[in-house]
């Protein structure tokens, strides 16, 4: 088992490539509006993630379930 | 579709690679001279180095099928070594005049230190003194905006011709200021540390592509030489011609590269 500083050490940059990737597709999306005048239709997958965000925020998740509850949230998502 | 990989590190590659790029469209790669994973304590050792980048890989590219090119430096963190720079520097000349060597580079700045500064602008020096192209690299991560910063600084302070310079590994919060001050600018895709193939089709829809250059740079380290194709693939799903595609991925290097005569290949019109 990885100590909590080997954890960071070892896991920070491919976490931070993948927030990048998130906030990289919330301005695709923000591009195309403005672009096609308009918003989706159904923005429900955009408020999605911004809510995802909003759980993975919270300052302390003392059981460690953020990805069980980042699950149960996308689930609502058809 | 033909394309030119503009920055890869071939020595760190294997032949596999070569071949599976040449199936997949690539006919020519420029190679800069770049850090070894180790500082090289000799000159000497540079110069065998720069050999090698110039005469003896060309041969290896070739058994594919593709055109290999170079560059030759001492890259910014081997820069750190004042008296070996120097040493370099003061043979470089002779492979500026190779066949296959397309300019200076990469040199830049790494942790942006006084020496490596002092490194930086005797590179473009010299480029300018010998009418070469420069490639400059950008910091990585947390040190890529002071860093790039930094370096269009020391080139505002010099009589450079912006044409002939790429400035290489920019990133979103680096592009503007390098494409307003009239330099080139390069992506470098990363799997992990540096721009992705998404977020570089995002920047070539975002901003004017006359001046943008992709690459894989691909070296012994956590890199991958198709993420160019990657990102030409996400491209095209993205419903741009296969003629932009062209542009970006052959034409751009043609255009930048071409500025050297020894660079022969043309820039490409396809009838879709």
């Amino acid at each position: 088992m990885l100590s909590p500083q080997k954890t960071l050490d070892t896991y920070y940059l491919e976490a931070r490539r993948d927030l990048l990737e998130v906030a990289a597709m919330l301005d695709r999306y923000d591009q195309a509006v403005k672009r096609d005048g308009e918003k989706a239709e159904n923005e429900s997958k955009r408020f999605s993630l911004l809510k995802a965000m909003e759980i993975l925020s919270k300052p302390d998740h003392p059981s460690a379930n953020r990805a069980e509850q980042l699950l149960n949230h996308f689930s609502e998502i058809s | 579709m033909q394309i030119i990989q503009p920055h890869y590190h071939a020595i760190a590659r294997t032949a596999q690679d070569y071949e599976r790029m040449a199936m997949s469209g690539v006919v020519a790669v420029c190679e800069p001279a770049f850090w070894a994973g180790f500082d090289r304590r000799h000159p000497e050792t540079f110069i065998d180095y720069f050999a090698q980048i110039s005469e003896f890989e060309p041969t290896r590219a070739a058994e594919f099928g593709i055109r290999h090119y170079c560059w030759v430096a001492v890259n910014p963190k081997e820069a750190e070594n004042r008296e070996l720079t120097q040493e370099v520097l003061k043979q470089m000349p002779e492979f500026l005049e190779k066949p296959t060597c397309l300019g200076v580079g990469e040199t830049g700045l790494h942790k942006s230190t006084a020496n490596e500064i002092e490194s930086l602008q005797a590179h473009v020096e010299l480029a300018m003194k010998h009418d070469q192209l420069v490639l400059i690299h950008t910091p990585h991560l947390s040190d890529k905006a002071h860093g790039t910063k930094t370096v269009l600084e020391v080139l505002a302070g010099m009589d450079v011709n912006p044409d002939k310079i790429w400035i290489d590994h920019v990133e979103e919060q680096t592009i503007e200021p390098v494409l307003d001050a009239g330099y080139w600018a390069g992506m470098t895709l990363y799997p992990v540390t540096k721009c992705s193939p998404r977020r570089a089709v995002d920047i070539l829809e975002k901003y004017p592509r006359e001046r943008l250059l992709v690459n894989s740079s691909a070296d012994w380290g956590p890199s991958d030489p198709f993420t160019l194709q990657e990102s030409i693939v996400e491209f095209r799903r993205r419903g741009h011609s296969l003629q932009d595609a062209v542009e970006i991925y052959h034409n751009n290097p043609c255009r930048f590269l071409g500025q050297n005569p020894k660079w022969d290949i043309k820039p490409i019109t396809i009838s879709e």
